[in-house]
């Protein structure tokens, strides 16, 4: 019944977020930059000074992990939140309710182009060069993306009936950001937990980033199967769940 | 869809709990253990009612009395428990002052993310854009945060937007009752405008005046429950006899 224009809706719900999120701060978008620069300076006195560095390259080696990490925790955690947050759209608004999870997951997207880019700049300035392999940086990113739409849709549905959802998503955050190879790298997990590393899609972006970024080669084929099949699987049921569950948001609400 | 009609309504009803508010982990384990004593009650039940193309159509009643829950069935925002609802055509529903507005935002930034929702293209919205803050009234305070407004400037803008959509039902929640008297008649002007136009318009309105004044047509719901259904003078009537009764 809704025939509006999708994109249109999309790029003003991106831009509310983002406006409302930097209007009341000074400093703008240089605290996305901030954040995981001092994060980096921080890990890197400990994992060079104080315990052993697990990679020569560990500045770099760290902002691979971290910047997917926070994302993957800011995206998760907002599109959880994201259909309570706009009961008043949902509630009075006849419009595709899917649209609200996925813009709270693409407004978070500008951070991580912007952490993308200090990356980058900073992989250079480490004196590593630019690499044909790093055309598999858009292609990783995007599955990552689509796989935390997935995920937004699925528990945005969810936090409406139970609202502790929000609760268990910020504590599997804090296991997601040690149970992914941040601080230490892939290699050192032992050998049987080695598989499930790998079907965690946010560790298999890690890996992915640092392959392309600091060993100049393209991730592994097996490698970014089991990402994008995860991205399928999950967008799937997030889109099955949310149209099950969206029947009954006027009434729990 | 038989005919003219672009609303149809075949027993339509609408339940609620009363604890079907948010819930923990722990509520949803208590009722696990409890017996449901069905609380149930109808915010609608068995409605049936056809709208035809062109009718400007009021329900009237109470507070409480299913007006609101009605209108978001009708709108798609809400789906019925039992019976069917058929619409033929784009509706735009304005169903409470400013959904979807952001006080952080301001006027022109608004315009546009409400603009959108309510189904209009990205070029549209463009081309409607100097149309709507004209209809407004809002002048230079376009560009200022939304939390600087009056309510009264809050409700033209949102009206603004909503009456430039261009649908073929217009649905409207009791928002023409604030604002100046000016504004008002400006908005009734507007109505009739899309009444000329063709377009169906259904409204919940608590102002005898409006009602008398604009309406071919009244349903009087009381208790989720149609009471009355006919020319909008003759139901009032009743309607008004009613209350004066209790």
């Amino acid at each position: 019944m809704w025939r509006g224009d999708t994109t249109f809706v999309l790029e003003n719900l991106i831009l509310k977020d983002f406006r409302i999120r930097y209007r009341n701060m000074s400093l703008g978008v240089f605290w996305s930059l901030l954040n995981p620069l001092v994060m980096m300076v921080v890990l890197t006195f400990v994992f060079t000074l104080i315990f052993p560095s697990p990679s020569p390259d560990f500045p770099i080696f760290v902002l691979c992990g971290l910047i997917p990490v926070n994302f993957f925790g800011m995206a998760w955690s907002n599109g959880t939140s994201s259909i309570t947050d706009n009961a008043g759209l949902i509630k009075r608004v006849p419009m595709p309710g899917e649209i609200v999870p996925v813009a709270s997951v693409l407004s978070n997207c500008l951070h991580l182009l912007i952490q993308i880019g200090l990356l980058l700049a900073l992989t250079l300035a480490w004196g590593k060069s630019v690499n044909p392999n790093w055309i598999w940086l858009p292609a990783v990113l995007v599955l990552f993306v689509g796989f935390v739409c997935g995920l937004a849709l699925l528990f945005s549905g969810l936090h409406v009936y139970v609202r502790d959802t929000r609760y268990a998503v910020e504590s599997a955050n804090t296991m997601v950001f040690w149970l992914v190879p941040v601080m230490y790298s892939h290699a050192m997990v032992p050998r049987q937990f080695v598989g499930i590393y790998e079907l965690n899609p946010v560790a298999a972006v890690v890996m992915a980033m640092r392959d392309i970024l600091l060993d100049a080669r393209a991730p592994r084929t097996v490698l970014m199967i089991k990402l994008a099949a995860a991205t399928a699987v999950m967008l799937m049921a997030g889109h099955f769940v949310f149209s099950r569950l969206r029947k009954g948001f006027y009434r729990h609400l | 869809m038989t005919g003219t009609n672009v609303i149809e309504l075949d027993n339509v009803s609408k339940w609620f709990r009363r604890h079907m508010g948010p819930k923990l982990v722990r509520d949803h384990i208590r009722d696990l253990f409890r017996t449901p004593a069905d609380q149930r009650f109808y915010a609608v039940r068995n409605v049936s009612f056809n709208v035809a193309r062109g009718e400007r159509v009021a329900l009237v009643g109470r507070n409480g009395a299913g007006k609101s829950t009605l209108l978001s069935l009708i709108a798609g925002l809400a789906t019925p428990d039992s019976g069917a609802i058929r619409v033929n055509g784009r509706i735009a529903a304005l169903m409470e002052l400013g959904a979807g507005f952001h006080y952080d935002l301001t006027g022109t930034e608004n315009v546009l993310l409400n603009a959108s929702l309510l189904g209009l293209s990205r070029k549209r919205a463009r081309e409607l854009y100097p149309a709507i803050v004209e209809f407004s009234g809002i002048g230079e305070f376009i560009h200022e945060p939304l939390r600087t407004y009056s309510s009264g400037m809050v409700m033209r803008l949102a009206f603004s937007v909503a009456s430039h959509v261009e649908a073929d039902i217009l649905i409207v929640d009791e928002v023409i009752a604030v604002g100046d008297q000016q504004f008002h008649e400006k908005c009734i002007e507007k109505l009739r405008e899309q009444h000329r136009e063709g377009r169906t318009l259904l409204f919940v309105s608590h102002s005898p005046g409006v009602v008398l004044e604009f309406c071919d047509r009244a349903i009087w719901l009381d208790h989720g429950e149609v009471m009355a259904d006919g020319p909008a003078s003759q139901v009032l009537s009743v309607y008004s006899g009613h209350s004066a009764g209790v």
